[in-house]
């Protein structure tokens, strides 16, 4: 393998991780609230669909648009978004008692089926597939650091030539490892998702943590498709629900890190590595395979190269569960509404 | 003031009499139906009463959409009922998808090698036989580690559905003929492995399979001891081994069963409907059906309700988008709207909000 190569796929694992671990954050939040949205990926495509209709509204009426104002605009819709969405999770599970898998499944089927259905207008708007461009915004979200990115040659490359998102989601993962060990609030989140009649009776406001939880942990997570849109795939749209298979990953990143947002930070980059390694496969080993599998194209076993993401998180799975410690467990109460009167 | 009693406060209540309940329910999906109505005129500025008579229109104006109609209804039924002994057993069996494309992958392997090697009837027997086990293998993975490690099922049968996905989009690719990637209609000359149409109805055998599978389910559950462990582990794994039950055996026994089913409703899409295999096969019912099995608290004959009642604003939504040129995708955000509503409804029918001043009288 070339260096130029590896430093293709080092930034390409590197920016798909961005994506899964601002999901991965969100859902943490989200998760150790006691809360097991699997709307996040739904909410990831809402946060997509509105950054991008925010900013493309935005650049067509304006002529000269501002990048500041750009990312404004897109950022807000984006949170606006995905915290309604949080709510509406919220007030199914949390106030309505209704199932959490049930509820996250049916927030993902309509976020996904909003933000295409959208999409799908948007395209259309701007005149055909591959048309929508909003080329102000993309490039607002990928300045990097300044001086960093250009000066240090193949270190600015590997390490310091991407959007400004992708340093904000590294402060984020270590200010909520910070938030859930060190302060009262944290602790006082962990207690609602540990036992939350426990948590109830120390006097601890269970609905309002649970709330903050999972609106919060939303927009967060939207932010991920916000990502998405703006800087992974350059300000376009397409109705593929990209976004919807990186968001489960998001969710089975959580379990990666065994609910360490920390750990996200390497954990969501190992999964942008196996994501992409399908196109790094050598050729011999490639050939090998070939062979094995009577297959005459290359592109034929990328196919089952692109399992690989799914096939290790699995094995994570089993691996963090044959070994039960204790530490790397679920929340106790993960997907348990709570009731006060059911005690 | 601290001792005052909120304002409101949510009471359970679960004997409301049944004309009640389905009262409760009535209203939620009236109101779910106004508020699709609102979505679509808000999106459309059509008149909302033209929108339902075409959303009817699409699923009932001729013979063939009734047929249609039926067929996506006993599929989506076939699924539920499938991942209902799981359920029953508190498993969360969210990789219905990737059981359904395994089933409908091995099917459609049958149908490309063997069509036309043996008689329609044998090939058809071997694909049903064959997809099953296809099923109960992608059920199988997940639940011996849940009984074994107690790893999480949710999002290994989730991860699961991908594998699956992985290994179609590898299929169609090597079957692909002419580098579309696509399988196109399979055997459609000979219509070797295709459903036989019997007394003219192409899809009766389809709606059969569905009849005999929601009977046997029924009864596999309610009436077998088999049944009863199920309910057993899944009210609680600590009583049911005390009481004896080999709780992994049963888990891994009720997977089987559940992937299984899901396989063979791959099978009825491949064999019975689409005569092809790509990663549309499933379509996003293996989750539909989750929720379809959830909110008729696994009862066959309310999924059955359920099932018409996603299946018919389904063909609607793809109607509305053809009348007036929207994209397919409102259909995704209806049924959303729909599922949102019932699973509200689930609050109104289990409890009761108390007001205070009504306490005090």
């Amino acid at each position: 393998m070339t260096g130029q190569s590896l430093l293709a796929w080092i930034s390409a694992a590197i920016t798909f991780g961005t994506v899964i671990m601002f999901g991965c954050i969100g859902e943490t939040l989200n998760e150790k609230a006691g809360g097991l949205n699997l709307g996040t990926p739904g909410v990831m495509m809402l946060g997509g669909i509105a950054s991008l209709a925010g900013a493309f509204f935005y650049e067509n009426v304006v002529t000269a648009p501002n990048p500041l104002i750009c990312v404004i605009i897109s950022l807000l819709c984006c949170l606006l978004a995905c915290s309604l969405a949080g709510l509406l999770y919220g007030f199914f599970t949390i106030t309505l008692r209704a199932n959490q898998n049930v509820t996250g499944l049916t927030l993902t089927m309509i976020g996904t089926g909003i933000a295409n259905f959208f999409g799908g207008s948007l395209v259309k708007l701007s005149g055909g597939v591959g048309q929508i461009n909003v080329a102000a915004t993309s490039r607002a979200f990928k300045v990097g650091i300044p001086v960093l990115s250009t000066k240090l040659g193949i270190v600015s490359k590997l390490l310091f030539d991407y959007g400004w998102l992708t340093y904000v989601v590294l402060a984020m993962a270590f200010r909520m490892q910070y938030f859930f060990n060190k302060t009262r609030t944290g602790l006082n989140l962990r207690a609602v998702g540990e036992n939350p009649a426990t948590a109830d009776a120390a006097g601890i406001n269970v609905t309002k943590y649970k709330y903050a939880a999972c609106t919060i942990g939303s927009a967060i997570a939207g932010i991920g498709g916000l990502y998405y849109v703006m800087d992974y795939v350059k300000g376009t749209w397409s109705n593929d629900s990209g976004i919807e298979a990186l968001g489960w990953l998001a969710v089975a990143l959580v379990i990666f890190t065994s609910w360490k947002p920390a750990n996200a930070t390497w954990g969501a980059y190992l999964f942008g590595f196996c994501y992409w390694v399908y196109l790094y496969i050598p050729g011999s080993i490639s050939n090998v395979l070939m062979k094995l599998f009577k297959v005459q194209r290359s592109t034929y076993m990328q196919n089952l190269y692109k399992m690989i993401p799914y096939l290790v998180t699995i094995v994570v799975l089993i691996l963090v569960s044959s070994r039960k410690k204790r530490e790397n467990q679920a929340p106790a109460s993960l997907g348990i509404s709570y009731f006060r009167e059911d005690r | 003031m601290a001792n005052k009693e909120p304002l409101i406060r949510i009471r359970k209540k679960d004997d409301r009499p049944l004309y009640q309940k389905i009262l409760i329910k009535i209203v939620f999906v009236v109101l779910a139906l106004l508020i699709a109505a609102l979505f679509i005129n808000s999106v459309t500025k059509l008149n909302p009463l033209d929108v339902y008579a075409s959303m009817f229109r699409g699923a009932f104006s001729t013979k063939r959409r009734i047929w249609i109609t039926i067929r996506d209804t006993c599929l989506l039924l076939s699924i539920a009922v499938g991942l209902t002994p799981a359920f029953r057993m508190k498993f969360w069996n969210t990789g219905a998808e990737g059981q359904i494309l395994i089933g409908g992958l091995v099917s459609a392997a049958m149908m490309i090698y063997f069509g036309g090697k043996m008689p329609n009837a044998v090939l058809l027997v071997v694909m049903l036989v064959l997809s099953m086990v296809a099923g109960a293998l992608w059920g199988f993975l997940p639940a011996f580690f849940k009984a074994k490690f107690n790893t999480n099922e949710t999002l290994f049968t989730l991860m699961m559905n991908y594998v699956g996905i992985q290994v179609i989009e590898f299929f169609v690719d090597v079957w692909d003929k002419k580098q579309s990637h696509s399988v196109g209609v399979i055997n459609s000359e000979t219509r070797a492995g295709w459903f036989p149409s019997v007394f003219g109805q192409q899809y009766l055998i389809n709606v059969l399979i569905v009849v005999i599978v929601t009977a046997a389910v029924f009864i596999y559950l309610n009436y077998s001891k088999h049944g009863y462990e199920v309910t057993v582990t899944g009210e609680s794994e600590s009583t049911a081994r005390y009481s004896g039950i080999n709780v992994p055996k049963v888990i891994i026994r009720t997977m089987l069963l559940s992937g299984a089913l899901c396989g063979l409703a791959g099978f009825t899409e491949v064999a019975g409907i689409s005569h092809t295999i790509s990663t549309q096969t499933s379509g996003g019912r293996g989750f539909t059906a989750i929720i379809v099995a959830w909110l008729a608290k696994l009862n066959p004959f309310i999924m059955v309700i359920y099932s018409f009642l996603i299946v018919f604003l389904n063909k609607g939504a793809v109607q509305i988008a053809s009348d007036f040129n929207l994209n397919e995708y409102a259909s995704d955000t209806i049924t959303g709207i729909l599922l949102f509503c019932i699973l509200a409804s689930e609050f109104f029918t289990s409890y009761q909000i108390v007001f205070r001043h009504k306490e005090e009288q």
